[in-house]
């Protein structure tokens, strides 16, 4: 079984919104409709987006550091905002794992959103349904694109390479390596959602230096100094070993 | 949560429809076994219509929660896993047995369905009041489960959601079924208005069970469990946009401290304590009864509103900074 993902490596991401303007730029041109938005240049804009990236402080200063964080759909193993869908145009498709909306279907309940605790989903003001992150369904499949184009648009964007695209039920796989070695984790772990995306921590190389490294136990300077002696009362090893 | 008037209406107006239906029949298997002087067709029929004509204004009123009413036929496909779609497929059918219990009564067509041996006659009304008996637990069980499947609304996830529903929405109908009593029986008003009694205090004592187990409820999600970084001292900056988005409208109710602390008497007072002494002297007054029914629909109204409102939405941990 497939299960595309997004890997978010929130050690390199420097919160550009990149990603963002990218999903926004390609998933409101295509054709499943735009993604609407209201009073745009207005005194109080809103719209319909499928990714956000939100800031976080961790700490207090001095001793504080700033993590910026990326947040669209994880496409969720076990997807808690699939089953209560009365209509069914909330579904997670089998061959790959993308959760998808179909927007013919849906009726605007908006229950699929109470149901999904990352507020992931959000409602179009304009054409009364509810949207989401598709994973750029209408991307990674396409033949008429170049392979190297066939990745979702924010990961396509992404100017450190932030984002990783690929399988994570494949171990061989970049974004299951990246999870493996690189420590990657679920939002959320304690409502067994299962979510699909991870994220790979801040990290910081330190090298580590003992004191006994600082000074070269073989060092040939020593040489030079004066052999140690015993004390005139003491005992010497002069017979067993010659210094 | 930010209440929906739509699903608030909604679910006091079919609660009330469900508890009168199940007042009526209660009534008419009394009678039935005889401990009840058995009252006139047009009683229970125009019962039956009084709720129906209920019924009919929650589902009026539900449409407005849809973004495309016009694809509300579709709702039904998913019972299987939806309680909202068993809610979309019990609703017209309790409607239906309603209609048909109604219709039974006032046309006065009531032929026997079998004889039990003890010689007691079974007719088509107590068959269709039987199925509507069960369709109206259903109901209420389908409602309530919207809300308490949702396992992260903590406030929700309890039996209590359940068990609240069914009593809130039996007193609101053996009030109401008091009242109509009052008018249409007046000797039978007593039996309703006692069981109305009884049936209120236990609402009271369910909802108040309810307001003390959500009270102690520590959340389970933190910000360091949603954006996954371990440290006691985490601030949000920026939520990803400069103006609100759907997630800041969808899950905050918006009222103040102060709203919310008044609120919550305010439905004790209205739903509960008010109906329950007027009750008590309705058993002379009828009017009283009516009186009684009208303040605890205003007080169920304002529970329902504080129901949502209470109800902390995980997402909220991401969206608590504009910037």
């Amino acid at each position: 079984m497939t299960q595309l993902a997004l890997v978010i490596d929130l050690n390199v991401c420097v919160g550009c919104h990149a990603c963002v303007t990218s999903c926004k730029e390609w998933n409101t041109s295509g054709s499943a409709g735009p993604l609407c938005d209201e009073r745009p240049y207005g005194e109080n804009p809103t719209g319909t987006f499928f990714n956000r990236v939100q800031t976080y402080e961790i700490g207090t200063f001095p001793h504080s550091e700033t993590l910026h964080f990326p947040k669209s759909c994880l496409h969720c193993e076990d997807p808690p905002c699939v089953p209560v869908c009365p209509t069914g145009a909330s579904y997670k498709r089998k061959e790959d794992g993308i959760v998808l909306v179909d927007y013919d279907k849906c009726i605007g309940c908006k229950y699929c959103s109470w149901a999904c605790p990352y507020g992931a989903r959000e409602f179009d003001e304009k054409q009364k349904v509810m949207k989401k992150c598709t994973l750029c369904v209408d991307r990674i499949y396409d033949e008429s694109m170049s392979e190297a184009d066939r990745k979702p648009s924010c990961v396509k964007a992404c100017p450190t390479s932030a984002r990783l695209f690929g399988d994570i039920h494949d171990p061989e796989s970049e974004v299951s390596q990246a999870i493996r070695e690189d420590g990657g984790y679920a939002l959320m772990p304690e409502w067994g959602t299962h979510p699909a995306n991870h994220y790979l921590p801040r990290r910081k190389t330190k090298l580590k230096i003992h004191e006994d490294e600082l000074e070269r136990a073989d060092n040939p300077l020593k040489l030079e100094q004066p052999l140690p002696k015993p004390d005139k009362d003491q005992s010497t090893m002069d017979d067993v070993s010659a210094w | 949560m930010k209440p929906a008037f739509s699903v608030i209406f909604l679910t006091t107006l079919i609660g009330a429809a469900q508890g009168l239906f199940l007042a009526l029949f209660t009534h008419q298997l009394y009678a039935l076994f005889g401990l009840l002087p058995m009252q006139s067709d047009a009683f229970y029929g125009y019962g039956s219509a009084l709720a129906l004509l209920l019924l009919c204004g929650g589902l009026f009123a539900s449409f407005f929660h849809l973004g495309r009413p016009e694809r509300a036929w579709r709702s039904a496909a998913m019972w299987r896993t939806s309680w909202l779609s068993r809610e979309v497929i019990a609703l017209p059918a309790f409607m239906g047995v309603v209609f048909l219990f109604g219709v039974v009564h006032l046309a006065g067509y009531r032929p026997e369905v079998v004889t039990l041996p003890s010689g007691l006659l079974i007719d088509l009304s107590i068959v269709l009041g039987g199925v509507g008996t069960l369709l109206a637990f259903t109901l209420f069980v389908c409602t309530a489960m919207i809300y308490a499947c949702l396992r992260f609304l903590r406030e929700w996830h309890s039996p209590l959601t359940v068990i609240n529903y069914i009593l809130m929405g039996g007193s609101s109908g053996f009030i109401l079924a008091s009242f109509y009593a009052s008018y249409a029986a007046p000797d039978q008003a007593d039996f309703f208005a006692g069981w109305a009694i009884i049936i209120t205090l236990l609402a009271f004592a369910g909802r108040w069970a309810a307001l003390v187990r959500n009270a102690r409820l520590k959340p389970k999600s933190t910000i360091q469990t949603a954006i996954g970084v371990k440290h006691p001292h985490i601030v949000q900056r920026s939520m990803g946009s400069m103006g609100g988005s759907f997630n800041t409208r969808e899950f905050f109710h918006g009222k103040d401290a102060v709203f919310i602390r008044m609120i919550k008497p305010t439905f004790l007072l209205l739903a509960f304590v008010a109906p329950l002494a007027l009750l008590a002297f309705g058993l002379f007054t009828p009017a009283l009864l009516g009186v009684a029914f009208i303040l605890q629909y205003m007080g169920l109204l304002a529970e329902r509103w504080f129901f949502f409102a209470q109800a902390n939405h995980p997402q909220n941990l991401y969206y608590q900074t504009i910037g």
